[in-house]
């Protein structure tokens, strides 16, 4: 519990027109933790990590990063600032080379004033990054147009991508989704490595079985309302979470 | 016995991404013959042209900085309706540095491409911020509207211009000042493009919330790729006011924004060299046709139709894909 | 004068939205930015149709329907290639509107014998000023488009297909909505607009393929101010420019009428880029 505030969502509130998307939602992430996210489809949890990253801003509500307001901050000023977050629809740059689209994160601000201006190699890094979430370097999946690469490698660029940047906050949106069971297995690591190296992470996930193993706090949202927040086993025990999975299959 | 066609691609190290293994003065000119030979084209065919033809040139090199201005942006995913307002203002800032302040030839030039391109950029900001068609709107009327102004306000000449500027030395002055400038900016650009820094520009015209993603500021890497773009166009004005010794409502004309477009897309949008090779074709060949007056234009229109919906990838394509590959017909067994 | 003013600036307004609702209207539902829009249509078939020798109202409806199929025709041959490309998709429609304009340019169908007959040439006296039949016409009709294509697409299913595509596209095509023939339409009811524009107010002028130009740049300028895609915003924005021009016209004089629509774009860009209604669709697109 002594742990400080990395993230702190202050009653925000998402309309689009009319509808609701995500409504009065409070919570917090501290550092070095690994939230899960978890709620029906449409629930707003791709919304919830839009307002985080800036991309939409809210409709009331506010969002503090490590103590300082970027509710309205530009979303590549908040990457700057170190969160950095995965579509969930992925978005490569289609014609290029896998490892060419990882050269535009290398490219940022951010990474180049991490790297105190130094130039280095940003071809080698590139293959390096996409060497550890699992581009095999004999196989040259890397040198292949990103448009010609099947889904599980797309979702796992979007990750190379993301760690790119060198995160403190990353989000990852449904990464999981569209990967085969060996395809998880294997980027499994790779997450529990970024939390040895100290960052906090909030993963929206469907695949609850291997979110569970690996989250330390689950929050459930549903109609963009928080219903249940705590350990993998408080929140299945909830009856709100289980009439929200149950009942919309009714 | 059926047959299809195969593409083999010539076997030279030198063609893969990075690694350099030139064995032998014939790989050597494989690489720089496609280079040196426009260069030296350019370099020292004036010498043998009549007046007529150098002034062709002239304006061949003049279109040819307006495509490869027009194709720069495109590849940064701005859509221009409107490069005469690039090349209109270079050509009115130094229109009236020369006509009300006396300064020469060797300043005007110079100040109005930086000035010029400056005040483009400035125009144009605000439309950055807007994804689609809006800079291609925007593009397409200030031009427009500009004449209208000057037409109604009479301001720097009205519709009588301003004219008695300061002329460039000879012909010849001309031509190598424009041609430099040409090669410098076609070879300088596409190495560019080439970079980091250009893989950057053409992402924000792939897909723009990646790049935000990436934690890059795409509104100012657009406001650089606007910059360097208008000054271009900017500088052909310039040079243009100084080659005809006037500047006047004409210099906002449609078709300093159609053929530079018509250029690119003939040549091939995208490798900038193609641009500057669609402005070596329709150039000449709107001067063989000057006959036909108007319907030049009206060709020009149809060209763009045409290529855009059967050739989209343009002339320059095709000619790098037949130097760099073999063809062959091989039988197809069944 | 004062009162006269308005009367002419009120007739100016609706003169600018029929122009652009057209251009928007096809926008707004098929993101096509037809930049061969209207005049061009308008231009061509009137200009035919004049060369026909037909009694004015066969030739106008003519005219209109001729202008629809040439924006279907349109739509179907070159733009459904290119669909998605936003490069190709105004560059193919750019140049279709450039060689129309320019081969009437050409063919020389300029100047007054082309002009179009004044319904009737009869002229009232409305605060003070001479008021002629033709621009009442135009008022009229005006408020019959706007309140028609507001009953159109709120109570007919095309109207409503027409409004989910525009919403979503990938939703509408869920929902058995054929969004190429939509987009056909669009186009198509896009260039009827325009050639119903062009046939009450060409009589006023003269036809040239400037005009062609003219229309394009008015439009496009009230589709900026007021948002590309919003029916309201048009309509704000005609009201606007309208008036602001009219208004500068009597009192400060005709030369800065110009000046006045081009720093309204300029000002309407800086403050707010999307347009006066702009839905900020753009923005909040779904990622
Ligand atoms: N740009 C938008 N415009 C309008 N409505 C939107 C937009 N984005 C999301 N919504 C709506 O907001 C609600 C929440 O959507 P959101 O994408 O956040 O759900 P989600 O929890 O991520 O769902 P999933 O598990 O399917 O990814 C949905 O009802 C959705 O239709
Ligand atoms: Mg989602």
């Amino acid at each position: 519990m002594s742990l400080p505030t990395a993230l702190r969502v202050e009653d925000i509130c998402k309309i689009f027109g009319r509808a609701v998307a995500v409504d009065h939602l409070s919570c917090e992430v501290r550092r070095g933790e690994l939230l899960g996210i978890i709620g029906p489809n449409g629930s707003g949890k791709t919304t919830l990590v839009n307002l985080i990253s800036g991309f939409l801003k809210p409709t009331s509500g506010r969002i503090l990063y490590n103590g300082q307001d970027i509710t309205r901050t530009a979303p590549h000023k908040i990457v700057g600032m170190g969160i950095s977050r995965t579509f969930q629809m992925v978005r490569p740059f289609y014609r290029l080379p896998a490892y060419k689209n990882m050269i535009i994160p290398l490219y940022s601000p951010r990474v180049r004033q991490l790297a105190g201006g130094r130039y280095g190699d940003r071809n080698a890094v590139a293959l390096d990054l996409l060497e550890e979430v699992g581009f095999e370097r004999d196989a040259n999946v890397a040198y292949k147009p990103a448009g010609t690469l099947p889904q599980g490698y797309l979702k796992r660029l979007e990750l190379a991508k993301a760690i790119a940047l060198s995160p403190d906050l990353l989000i990852l949106d449904e990464l999981f989704s569209g990967m085969s069971l060996a395809e998880v297995a294997s980027i499994v690591p790779v997450i529990e490595k970024l939390r040895l190296a100290g960052k906090t992470i909030i993963m929206i996930e469907h695949r609850l079985k291997e979110l569970f193993r690996i989250a330390d706090r689950i929050m459930v949202l549903n109609y963009g309302q928080k219903i249940a927040e705590g350990t993998a086993a408080e929140v299945m025990e909830s009856e709100a979470v289980k009439n929200a999975y149950l009942g919309s299959e009714e | 016995m059926k047959k299809r066609r195969e593409r083999i691609d010539r076997g030279i190290k030198a063609r893969s991404e990075d690694v350099y293994a030139l064995c032998s003065w014939r790989e050597m000119l494989y690489l720089a013959g496609p280079r040196l030979l426009p260069a030296a084209a350019f370099l020292l065919l004036p010498l043998f042209l009549g007046v007529y033809w150098q002034k062709v040139m002239i304006s061949v090199a003049v279109f040819a900085l307006l495509a490869i201005s027009w194709d720069m942006l495109a590849q940064t995913g701005m859509i221009s309706l409107g490069q005469a307002l690039f090349f209109g203002m270079g050509a009115y800032v130094s229109g009236i540095l020369n006509f009300y302040f006396g300064m020469p030839p060797w300043l005007t030039i110079p100040a109005a491409t930086v000035l010029g391109g400056t005040l483009c950029t400035l125009i144009l900001m605000p439309v950055l911020r807007l994804r689609g068609i809006y800079f291609s709107m925007v593009t397409l009327i200030i031009p427009l509207m500009l004449v209208r102004i000057i037409e109604a306000t009479k301001i720097f000449g009205g519709t009588e211009g301003l004219s008695g500027m300061t002329p460039l030395p000879s012909t010849l002055t001309e031509i190598y000042l424009v041609t430099g400038v040409l090669l410098g900016v076609l070879f300088g650009l596409r190495r560019l493009m080439e970079t980091d820094y250009g893989l950057v520009l053409k992402g924000i015209r792939d897909n723009d919330r990646s790049v935000t993603n990436a934690g890059i500021n795409i509104y100012w890497f657009k406001t650089q790729a606007l910059f360097i773009s208008s000054t271009i166009g900017a500088f052909a004005g310039a040079f243009m006011t100084h080659v005809y010794m006037f500047v006047g409502m004409p210099v906002f004309a449609l078709d300093y924004s159609i053929l530079p477009i018509a250029a690119a897309v003939v040549g091939g949008s995208g490798t900038l060299a193609g641009a500057a090779l669609g402005a070596v074709i329709l150039v000449p060949l709107s001067e063989a046709l000057r006959g036909i007056g108007g319907l030049r234009i009206v060709m020009y229109g149809l060209f763009l139709v045409v290529f855009i919906v059967a050739i989209p990838e343009g002339l320059f394509d095709y000619i790098q894909r037949k130097y760099h590959q073999k063809e062959r017909w091989v039988e197809i067994d069944k | 004068m004062f009162a006269g003013t308005i009367v002419f600036a009120l007739i100016n307004s609706f003169i600018l939205i029929l122009m652009a609702i057209g251009f928007n209207l096809t926008f707004g539902i098929s993101g096509v930015a037809n930049f061969a829009y209207g005049a061009l249509y308008a231009y061509m078939s009137w200009t035919m149709l004049n060369l026909l020798h037909l009694p004015f109202w066969a030739s106008a409806a003519l005219s209109i329907v001729l202008t629809m199929i040439s924006g279907a025709m349109m739509y179907r041959f070159v733009l459904l290639r290119v669909r998605g490309q936003a490069l190709s998709e105004v560059i193919a429609t750019f140049g279709i509107g450039l060689a129309i304009l320019e081969l009437f340019r050409y063919l020389g169908l300029v100047g007054f014998e082309y002009t179009l007959p004044v319904f009737w040439n009869e002229s009232f006296m409305i605060a003070g000023a001479y008021v002629d039949i033709q621009r009442i016409a135009i008022v009229l009709i005006g408020l019959m488009l706007v309140l028609g294509l507001w009953l159109f697409t709120h109570f007919t299913s095309t109207g409503l297909a027409f409004r989910g595509i525009a919403q979503d596209e990938r939703t509408a095509l869920t929902f058995g909505i054929d969004s190429d023939w939509i987009a056909t339409l669009s186009v198509s009811f896009g260039a009827g607009l325009a050639a119903i524009a062009a046939t009450i107010i060409i009589p006023l002028g003269s036809i040239a393929p400037n005009e062609g130009y003219d229309v394009l740049i008015k439009a496009l300028a009230i589709c900026i101010i007021g948002g590309l895609g919003s029916t309201g915003g048009v309509i704000v924005a005609g009201f606007i420019v309208g008036f602001a021009e009219r208004f500068t016209d009597t009192y400060i004089g005709s030369q800065w009428t110009m000046i006045v629509s081009l720093a309204a774009i300029l000002l309407v860009l800086a403050i707010k880029p999307s347009g006066l209604f702009g839905q900020q669709k753009e923005l909040e697109e779904r990622i």
